[in-house]
């Protein structure tokens, strides 16, 4: 029976509380007081979620989290496609992550575009003897003459090259000069270095503003410029998000001079900062160059939320606010025009979905931007919380979260699996490492990092194909068949 | 014999490579099969045996083969006087890659090749400062048994003595290594060899050995040789002859060291008179400064 049928707000306040108590009970003393202060329930009016966060994970509980070398190559860098990417070190960071994100791109693979292959400098013993500064020069060299319409390179460091010492910078600088100041960029995203994936974008951001930005000062925009220019700041385009939240800016009239990472180029980041507003998506991955670009070149920008109708909606207005009437109305004929699809949808998907409860535990924005693509199909998020959020992350969350919300950072394998055991809610939403567990618990289950090779989930063509998977997810046969021991 | 593994640590500078090369030959002389392994980047451990500076390390052989794995023994191990076999490890130019790797590399090869095969003593001569795990190599993982530390009556000389047994106590539980004793190299400065004594105490050690300064040491080395070698008959080389009876006997003799605090070895100077009791209110100010008070 489900706990989650508790009655009152009061009833599942209490029942978090216990809830919590009984998964500490497991650790160390010291783990628990620690573990504790990640563990909480939304309260309404709190100014945050009551949990601490961006604190190192402890040793010995499984954590969900990754590296820097994964925030940076995997998440920020990686998906800019006309430039290539070279792992820098042994060969399993980069063979082990190589194209696992499903950043779509339109290209040539091999020939002017390298988002699905795999560039590593493959460290052996004498690399970290020796150093591995002329192996990286030899690399460059390789790349110019294999792959000659490349756009630029980036170093993507990987744990031994700051450990060893080895001068990326310099190897960098000389290859760009020799190669008629092609870009590129050094970026120092040694996995050791933070707490989790969270510093490797802090670091790829200001790889951007000092080897990508620094180096275009001063030089006139090389568009046309229009005062509708807009950059999609934070997508990635898993599955083609990028795609479908672009339509939406364009059929609404504005201009979208590039798209930051997914399917985006180097010439797009060398363009964005003439752009009017940036529109930011991913405020986790992305808050830094945003702030940069606002202070360094005056350009607002806005954070906005394309999953699911209502939020769409409130973005679109929020994104026109800061353009001239024509574009407002452009707003208004897209929300206009999009409505009947969008009624037809929830039509069709809120009746098999009503009530139905979700506990999600992803990172970046999901935790929180989801919930109404949720709340649109009749849904409710019972409990939520983020792999590598700061607490500006939980801050925002307070508008998305309802009072009673169970909150968990940086959650352990232990305690998700216990939490859901206990609350047995209709859906989780997590990733791939968690995504068997849950499923053989009996518990329908989606991976919301990847759209478990489904999408886009963003704009309003993604929320037909969210409102689909979700109900597929739920709603199969398969869980009929299946008895779960404590069921039985 | 079984063999015995023993490793030469100390100051950089203090004439560890020099008093190791001249005590392993008289060593040879006693009949012992002796195999040396260079643990420093610079290659010279084995200069004076060799009467030349090694061209072909281990790690740089490795590394135009391709990989260590791609070595044979016979590739890196030079015979030189009196037969004793001479490996040196190599490693990066300053400020390249990680020489410490590099040792930890080196000796596992030599390890698994087979190299120390018949020989009754293999030493390690490792350069001046453990400045991470790769120089501990030799004392982790039941290596070198025993460690004489090379030092002489300088204050930083004694400090790194201090040092490096912090180091040995670190890894004795662990892996059984002992200090096997301080050696001191006579720089000629005042009370030296009570201070040697008194520091050896301190450690829960001994001194070893005072070696004399002698000019023939340099006579000998501008000749790439050990002093055994080209003056047998001269005082200096019978003292190293008598370290090398002293090491020889020392086996099972070495100590779990008590290393001492900076205060507790500035004590030790001021005990003897090396150093004046510093009044605290002058720490830190200039002479000018101290003119005007």
């Amino acid at each position: 029976m489900s706990v989650a049928q508790a009655e009152s707000i009061e009833d599942i306040k209490a029942r978090n509380k216990e809830l919590i108590q009984e998964v500490l009970k497991v650790y160390p003393e010291k783990t628990a007081k620690r573990r504790a202060k990640h563990l909480g329930t939304f309260e309404d009016g709190k100014p945050d979620c009551g949990v601490k966060s961006n604190i190192k994970s402890i040793p010995g509980v499984m954590t969900i989290r990754g590296c820097a070398y994964a925030g940076s190559k995997g998440v920020v860098w990686g998906p800019i496609k006309d430039m290539i990417h070279i792992s820098h070190g042994p060969v399993g960071c980069g063979q082990y992550s190589w194209a696992s994100r499903r950043n779509y791109y339109i290209g040539t693979t091999g020939i002017d575009t390298f988002g699905t292959m795999q560039f590593t400098s493959d460290f052996q013993e004498k690399d970290i003897v020796f150093g591995g500064d002329k192996k990286l020069a030899k690399i460059m060299d390789e790349i110019e003459v294999l792959f000659p319409l490349n756009k630029g390179i980036t170093v993507q460091s990987e744990c031994p090259i700051g450990l060893i010492g080895d001068d990326i910078e310099a190897v960098s600088k000389a290859k760009s000069k020799e190669y008629g100041g092609k870009t590129i960029v050094p970026v120092r995203c040694e996995g050791f270095r933070g707490v989790s994936q969270s510093l490797g974008h802090h670091i790829a951001n200001d790889a951007v503003r000092d080897w990508v930005f620094d180096k275009q000062e001063g030089k006139p925009a090389r568009f046309e410029q229009t005062a509708y220019d807009v950059a999609i700041i934070g997508d990635y385009n898993i599955g083609g998000d990028a795609w479908s939240s672009r339509i939406l800016l364009e059929e609404m009239g504005l201009r979208v001079v590039a798209q930051w990472s997914g399917d985006g180029t180097i010439a797009e980041l060398e363009a964005t900062p003439k752009a009017k507003l940036n529109v930011l998506h991913c405020y986790r991955s992305m808050n830094y160059i945003s702030r940069h670009m606002e202070e360094k070149y005056g350009i607002p920008w806005c954070e906005y939320n394309f999953f699911g109708p209502s939020k769409i909606e409130e973005s679109l207005r929020k994104i026109a606010s800061h353009f001239d009437d024509k574009i407002k109305e452009g707003a208004e004929r897209v929300i206009a025009k999009y409505r009947p699809l969008m009624d037809a949808v929830i039509a069709k998907y809120r009746p098999r979905l009503e009530g139905k409860k979700v506990m999600l535990f992803v990172g970046g924005l999901r935790p929180r931007h989801v919930i109404g693509a949720y709340e649109d199909l009749g849904m409710e998020v019972i409990g939520t919380g983020y792999e590598f959020g700061h607490n500006d992350d939980y801050q925002r969350t307070t508008h998305y979260v309802k009072d009673g919300t169970l909150i968990y950072d940086d959650v352990t394998g232990y305690e998700f699996e216990k939490f859901v055991e206990k609350i047995q809610p209709d859906l989780v939403g997590s990733g791939i490492k968690e995504k068997y567990v849950f499923q053989k618990m009996g518990v329908p289950f989606r991976q919301m990092h990847s759209w478990d090779y489904s999408g886009p989930y963003h704009g309003y063509d993604g929320f037909a194909i969210f409102a689909r998977d979700m109900d597929m997810a739920i709603n199969s046969p398969v869980w009929k068949m299946a008895k779960a021991p404590w069921a039985a | 014999m079984s063999l015995r593994q023993i490793a030469f640590y100390g100051k950089g500078g203090i004439g560890k490579s020099t008093t190791s090369q001249n005590t392993l030959a008289a060593l040879a002389e006693m009949g012992k099969k002796i195999l040396i392994v260079g643990c420093d980047p610079k290659a010279d451990s084995t200069r004076l045996i060799l009467h030349a500076k090694a061209q072909d390390t281990i790690l740089s052989l490795a590394a135009e083969a391709g990989s260590v794995e791609d070595l044979e023994l016979e590739d890196v191990m030079k015979v030189g006087y009196k037969d004793i076999r001479c490996v040196e490890s190599g490693g990066p130019e300053p400020g390249v890659g990680c020489a410490g790797r590099g040792v930890i590399t080196s000796i596992n090869f030599l390890e698994e090749n087979g190299a120390y095969d018949g020989v009754d003593y293999v030493s390690y001569d490792v350069l001046g400062d453990v400045v991470c795990g790769g120089f501990a190599m030799p004392i982790r993982e039941n290596k070198a048994q025993e460690i004489y530390i090379v030092m002489s009556g300088e204050m930083m000389a004694m400090y790194a003595a201090n040092n490096i047994s912090k180091g040995i106590l670190k890894y004795a539980n662990s892996g059984g290594v002992r200090l096997g004793g301080l050696v001191c190299n006579e720089r000629q400065t005042d009370k030296e060899l009570e201070l040697a004594e008194s520091l050896a105490v301190k450690l829960g050690s001994k001194l070893v050995y005072f070696v004399p300064r002698d000019n023939i040491v340099q006579h000998a080395e501008l000749r790439r040789m050990t002093c055994i070698e080209y003056a047998p008959d001269s005082a200096q080389s019978n003292h190293y002859r008598e370290l090398a009876k002293r090491v020889d006997a020392n086996a099972g003799n070495g100590t779990i060291p008590s290393p001492i605090t900076m205060d507790e070895l500035e004590d030790l100077l001021m005990e003897h008179g090396i150093m004046k009791a510093i009044d605290e209110s002058q720490v830190g100010k200039s002479a000018a400064e101290l003119n005007v008070a």
